[in-house]
């Protein structure tokens, strides 16, 4: 067909594939200008504000500002508390999403998805309230703790430290981890189970050769997920220190909020710039361990 | 905050009814009960001793004896509060609207006409997350023309962005789940025009991807402080923030009306998907008859 009459056969198709590809271009309209206008073009102007002076020209000055000092330090103490708050509640959440599925009580199980969807979605001023009246100065643990004659807040502990931060943050961390894992968890085949202790397998043999290299993927993912949420995180930290530990977070809502050195308006941007770029390759990373994932479970 | 699985997790009710056995038999051939139960009461006792010692807190008398329901009941009539949670609805409201009316006929229209674009669609719209919030309103708060910025609709646009990553995982995990180009096909072949197919046949049928967009999204409007603390606008939590320098009971009762207020929400819209599942059971099961 396509030897005996080239220009019919070949014409059609390309033209039609032209025509379809502009209608298709057609409904994603209001989609693309609805991200281009409220994503990309405020992005851009992060992006550009980074490389601009305050009085206009182009300069590298706020990159440079932005990687030393005080703020090299915020990035620094921002990546720190994310490595900490995504790999400690996201082991954490394995284990507790593990606990919860393999109990064959179904009411539990409903009861803790609906709580992690609640604790995920739970964060910033609240939060820090809630926590304030736990391990505040006179919060109830720290007065059990004291009665029990150990009053943490007497051995170095505050609330309002690194380390409080992170045990705060842990709180809507690990839900999220027992969501994102949860589902990894099911897809894990009773088959492969079975088949495996069919052919002598105890359960060493199973995680260590079957069920971790299949899971793996996914609890990796859940951390650079977690990694990336808590880098992002700005009301929890905000609110529990009134911006007294240095997160690059911070910095950029201090400089937002007006506290700003003549000359530096624009290095609130680099920040910006800085943090899109660390949680770009974290997203990076996040979606080629989604692909290894997906190749077993579905 | 970036519950992608979460969106999954919404649907366990659905699954867990339909297939019970391949849901009971995942866990090892011996159960061993003890490391269950320690995991399960130290995760139990860190996320409800603060709860407890919030409700402790707000209930307690200033003098530190006795108990008594006063931050409770002056919440309503605090400065701001009804205009504070009034904001945070509306732009709730508002924010699912242009989520819906923007995301569902997106969505539909590439998984019917474009399928090979829904990869790209995958990563696209997981790009907000790359981008915090807190970044995002420096060039929102830059970019933005004064008649946007002077009112608070921006943030529902805003918002539309920070939830579009869910709000399509659920929009898609619901579309995967029914036989959209059958179903489409069927209603056209009716005479049916693409509004009523839309409206009428998938709608209904994506109800619980619909439910999980929602709630994702009203749980994020009503819980965002970054944003609407930076465009100074006056949302609940930025309320109970500013309020907490007055009077931290009442800020602590608050903050706890939020957390269950969030939690009535999500156990409500899962208790309208268990129903749904129910009658359809029973539907096939009538038909059956």
């Amino acid at each position: 067909m396509s030897t005996a009459s080239p220009e019919l056969s070949a014409q059609p198709p390309p033209r039609r594939r032209v025509r379809s590809a502009l209608a298709g271009a057609v409904g994603l309209i209001p989609f693309t200008i609805y991200m281009a206008l409220f994503l990309v073009v405020p992005a851009v102007a992060v992006v550009l504000g980074a490389f601009r002076s305050p009085s206009g020209g182009w300069t590298w000055n706020n990159i440079s500002v932005a990687t030393h000092g005080v703020y090299a330090h915020g990035f620094v103490m921002s990546i720190e508390l994310s490595l900490l708050t995504s790999i400690v509640p996201g082991v954490l959440g394995v284990i507790v999403a593990y606990a919860v599925f393999t109990s064959r009580r179904g009411p539990l199980r409903r009861v803790v998805s609906t709580a992690s969807g609640v604790f995920a979605q739970f964060g910033g001023v609240p939060l820090a309230f809630l926590f304030i009246a736990t391990l505040g100065t006179t919060g109830l643990v720290t007065r059990w703790m004291s009665t029990l004659g150990f009053d943490p807040w007497d051995h170095g502990f505050s609330l309002y430290t690194f380390f409080g931060v992170a045990i705060v943050y842990t709180y809507f961390q690990l839900p999220l981890m027992v969501l994102v894992i949860t589902p990894a968890l099911e897809g894990l085949r009773p088959m492969w189970r079975e088949a495996a202790s069919g052919l002598g397998a105890n359960s060493w043999h199973y995680w260590r050769y079957i069920g971790g290299p299949v899971i793996f993927p996914s609890i990796l993912g859940g951390i650079l997920l977690l990694f990336g949420s808590a880098l992002s995180a700005y009301a929890t930290a905000e609110a529990l220190t009134s911006g007294s530990i240095p997160l690059t977070s911070i910095q950029i809502g201090s400089f937002l909020n007006g506290n700003v050195i003549a000359g530096e308006q624009n290095v609130g941007k680099a920040l910006g710039l800085g943090l899109i770029v660390v949680a770009g390759i974290v997203m990076f990373f996040y979606s080629q361990v989604q692909k290894r994932a997906s190749r077993w479970l579905r | 905050m970036v519950a992608l699985g979460e969106v999954d997790a919404l649907f366990d009710v659905e699954e867990f009814i339909e297939q019970p056995q391949r849901r009971f038999s995942g866990a090892g051939l011996r159960s061993v009960a003890w490391w269950r139960g320690i995991v399960l009461f130290c995760a139990g006792a860190f996320f409800l001793v603060p709860i407890y010692a919030a409700l402790r807190f707000s209930l307690e008398k200033p003098s530190g004896t006795g108990f008594t329901l006063s931050a409770y009941t002056a919440i309503p009539s605090q400065a701001g509060f009804t205009a504070a949670l009034w904001l945070s609805l509306q732009l709730a409201a508002a924010t699912t609207v242009i989520m819906l009316v923007l995301m569902v006929p997106t969505s539909v229209y590439v998984h019917l006409r474009l399928p090979e674009l829904r990869r790209f669609f995958d990563s696209i719209t997981i790009v907000p997350i790359v981008i915090p919030p807190i970044v995002l309103i420096i060039g929102v708060l830059q970019v933005a023309p004064t008649f946007l910025k002077s009112t608070p609709y921006l943030l529902a646009l805003e918002y539309g962005i920070l939830a579009m990553p869910f709000v399509y995982r659920s929009l898609d995990a619901g579309l995967r789940a029914i036989d959209l180009k059958t179903l489409v096909e069927a209603s056209r072949s009716l005479g049916g025009r693409w509004g009523s197919t839309l409206w009428r046949v998938v709608v209904p049928n994506l109800r619980s991807g619909l439910l999980s967009a929602v709630v994702l999204t009203v749980a994020l409007v009503l819980g965002e402080f970054t944003m609407a603390s930076l465009d100074l606008f006056q949302t609940l939590p930025v309320w109970i923030y500013n309020f907490a320098q007055d009077d931290g009971s009442v800020s602590t009762a608050v903050s706890l009306l939020a957390l269950v207020l969030t939690w009535v929400v999500l156990m409500a819209i899962s208790a309208i998907d268990l129903r749904r599942i129910q009658r359809t059971a029973k539907t096939r099961k009538d038909a059956r008859s």
